[in-house]
């Protein structure tokens, strides 16, 4: 008796679901776009953007650094008066890498705090949660804290705009490198089992596709990197090819010395901060019970950038940001991590300086577009109408005994298709002639 | 009223809830509706680990994993099966975690303590690298994302996330009815009587192995549920979401809502949520250095949890209950049931 009413109560629930309901994966015949209201976040005196970082979790050492030197570019901003009399109020959302806390977080930004755009929102796990979800709701999605090729979909993606340096592009400067230095040299690879590995290969396999003995990848989740390292040692990889985020970097260089394996290690943008990984050797090592110099360990590694390095030597920019942290965060480490928050702000105030005193979503959208924008990087932005990928090239570098980094190839640009590796040498422009305030 | 059998009490106790909720949903913002949402799927997944730890003294530190099941059934359904509905995709997620439970079951019954917690724990840490092992089936460390359509057509003008609350607790409810009337029946006595005295249970008549076993199969059915909860919630099944990290933090809610009973698991999925949002906001009041702010949730959740147990070590229920208790005279003994 008893079983059979709470049959019929399931039943009945189940069938009052299923009268208005369609299929789960099929398109909905409205989507809930809204345009030509007025910009949300934005006031006379005041525009609200938001970002998800991991500040605690897997990808924190490190990346939790990125928000502090964008935060204290809004500052210097908004003590010179703002940017069209608008001051930048930059809320900042802990998404622990966890794409499940991205989405959580990300959706506050948007309809708590409603935010007029999200601005770099880091990782390539995370933020892929989150595209579809900002083209629909309209909020420009500027500046990706990530290389993945995706965020470079203008018909799908209208709002979202890419920042640092593809994956792609990436992997094609690194293959040639390895191809015209490294001839004939077995090259491993450890790549992140995401977007950062199956972009990356495309780069690397149009150059080096013969000379790769081992690919393997690693899950953010899991800190053990000794079974990929050892794969990589048995494979006899000369050359190891680390596509990781700072955290796994470190991890890597303590797993190679730990089972006495000395490749040259070539290091992706998102890993090749040297006073960073500096400082995560050190503390990774000391929490394993052992004192390492992270100086001598990184000595030898070659690595790409695509903007100014704090220890590059002189460079106005440079210059430029060090005034800033001095003032603003002196107790901080002035690390190429914080200087990549710190270009990612100014860019961005750029783009919103560029978009005018009568701000809507559409204007800052258009000012990424015009490709206008020029600043800190040492390469230009593909940003057009067409084209929403951010950097277009990078130097390579290597890391010296004395901490400084010791340019081996000048900047070089190319395409996400198989077109050449070209130098590019046009003058970027000085702080002061694109002076954002004062 | 109380001549009603319990279906019908905790069907019509379950109704009210829903109109308590929609209600709830009506006048509150479509954030808060996210959130009540989440607070939802949470209490699934530890009342079904209530069912199993409270009422069973079998302790799971791997209940991520099944919630892991369902979110990538409902992501995979979703993907690959468009024309299924979203409650059959929550049944079928529903379904794979009971499987994976029962098979996790099987092992388990014939562990206990240290070791019956070793071997869940393992699968904490393991099942989420499957997602590696396929990356052209589940996408790797990426993840799948989706979208869910859902919502029909006559209620277009409703805002999703309202609409997904509704949905979420619709289940919730579901769930907890039949959770509430197991526990109320004769499973539920059998389960508490192993929990007790497994041989005094087994000299009684009641087949241990196979009560242990059912009980890990119902209580990961409900992680199953929760995790596919989730997916439709999130619209995301993604490694990096399911770490050894969520196991324990649901066995943690848990404790501090108090073991061996449902409402206990409420206020675990509430401390899940809510602790996290109000130590957030009181981190940025206090205007701390960012590493210290950035942990103070984490640091903060840990104190509240010690104090709780040390306080109260039948947790936030059991403290409401001994006040309860002491406000009115002393009612019959309720352990163990919702």
């Amino acid at each position: 008796m008893r079983s059979s009413r709470s049959v019929l109560a399931v039943a009945l629930a189940s069938a009052l679901v299923l009268a208005g309901c369609g299929g789960a994966g099929e398109t909905p015949a409205n989507s809930g776009a809204q345009k030509g209201e007025p910009a949300p976040g934005v006031t006379d005196t005041e525009v609200v953007i938001g970002t998800h970082q991991p500040l605690t979790g897997p990808a924190a050492p490190g990346y939790s650094r990125i928000s502090v030197g964008a935060k204290a570019v809004y500052d210097y901003v908004n003590d010179g008066g703002g940017i069209n009399g608008r001051k930048i109020t930059y809320k900042v959302e802990d998404d622990g890498y966890n794409p499940t806390k991205t989405v959580e977080v990300v959706k506050k930004l948007v309809l708590q705090d409603k935010v007029f755009a999200i601005v770099g929102g880091l990782g390539t796990p995370t933020h892929s949660k989150v595209l579809d979800y900002l083209s629909g709701e309209g909020v420009p999605d500027v500046l990706v804290s990530s290389g993945a090729l995706m965020w470079n979909s203008p018909e799908k993606h209208p709002n979202t705009f890419g920042y640092q340096l593809d994956y792609t592009r990436e992997g094609k400067i690194q293959g040639q490198y390895i191809k015209d230095n490294f001839a004939g040299k077995k090259v491993g690879l450890l790549v992140q089992g995401d977007d950062v590995g199956t972009d990356t290969q495309k780069g690397l396999d149009q150059f080096i596709k013969d000379q790769i003995v081992e690919r393997k990848t690693y899950d953010p989740a899991n800190t053990d990197v000794t079974p990929q390292i050892s794969a990589l040692q048995a494979a006899g990889a000369e050359v190891v090819v680390c596509e990781c985020i700072p955290a796994f970097m470190a991890l890597t260089i303590l797993t190679t010395l730990k089972i006495g394996y000395k490749p040259q290690l070539v290091v992706s943008s998102i890993g090749a901060d040297p006073a960073t990984l500096t400082g995560l050797v050190e503390q990774f090592a000391k929490q394993g019970g052992a004192q390492v110099s992270g100086g001598a360990l990184l000595t030898g590694i070659i690595g790409t950038r695509y903007l100014p390095s704090v220890r590059g030597g002189d460079d106005a920019w440079t210059t430029f940001f060090k005034g800033i942290h001095d003032k603003y965060i002196p107790q901080e480490a002035f690390t190429d991590t914080l200087v990549y928050g710190m270009v990612q702000a100014y860019t961005f105030s750029q783009a919103l300086k560029a978009a005018g005193k009568d701000l809507t979503r559409q204007k800052l959208l258009d000012a990424m577009s015009s490709g206008e924008l020029k600043g800190p990087g040492l390469t230009p932005f593909a940003y057009s109408k067409d084209d929403h990928a951010g950097y277009t090239g990078a130097l390579v570098f290597r890391i010296e005994a004395d901490g400084s980094v010791k340019t081996l190839q000048e900047a070089k640009t190319t395409d996400t298709q198989t077109g050449e590796v070209k130098s590019y040498g046009e003058k970027r422009p000085t702080p002061e002639e694109v002076k954002l305030v004062g | 009223m109380k001549n009603l059998p319990p279906i019908v009490l905790h069907l019509l106790a379950a109704l009210g809830c829903l109109v308590l909720l929609v209600l709830l949903t009506m006048v509150t913002d479509p954030f808060t509706n996210l959130r009540i949402a989440t607070v939802g799927y949470y209490l699934v997944a530890v009342a079904g680990l209530a069912l199993l730890t409270g009422f069973n003294g079998q302790v799971s530190l791997g209940h991520g994993a099944f919630m892991f099941i369902g979110a990538y059934t409902v992501a995979l359904l979703v993907k690959r099966v468009p024309s299924f509905p979203i409650w059959a995709d929550l049944l079928l997620a529903t379904v794979a975690g009971g499987i994976a439970g029962l098979l996790a079951g099987a092992a388990a019954a014939r562990l206990r303590g240290p070791y019956l917690a070793g071997a869940t724990l393992a699968l904490a840490v393991g099942l989420p690298a499957v997602a590696q092992r396929f990356p052209d089936l589940f996408a790797g460390s990426n993840g799948l994302s989706f979208t869910v359509n859902s919502q029909p057509a006559a209620l277009a003008g409703v805002p999703p996330t309202r609409w997904q609350a509704w949905i979420v607790w619709l289940a919730v409810l579901l769930a907890l009815v039949f959770l509430a009337n197991l526990a109320r029946g004769k499973l539920g006595r059998t389960l508490r009587a192993v929990r007790d005295d497994e041989v005094a249970a087994s000299l009684a008549g009641v087949h241990v192995g196979r009560t242990k076993i059912l009980a890990f199969l119902v209580s990961s059915a409900c992680g199953g549920l929760a995790g596919g909860l989730q997916a439709f919630l999130l619209g995301t099944a993604a490694p990096g979401s399911f770490t050894v990290a969520l196991s324990l933090s649901l066995l943690a809610a848990l404790v501090l809502g108090g073991l061996g009973s449902l409402w206990g698991a409420l206020w675990g999925a509430l401390a899940l949520v809510y602790f996290q949002v109000w130590t957030d906001d009181l981190a940025e009041l206090l205007d701390l250095r960012t590493d210290i702010s950035d942990n103070l949730p984490l640091a903060l959740y840990g104190v509240v949890l010690i104090v709780i147990v040390l306080a109260f070590p039948a947790g936030i229920q059991g403290g409401l209950r001994k006040v309860w208790v002491r406000v009115r005279r002393p009612a019959p003994s309720q352990r163990g049931e919702a």
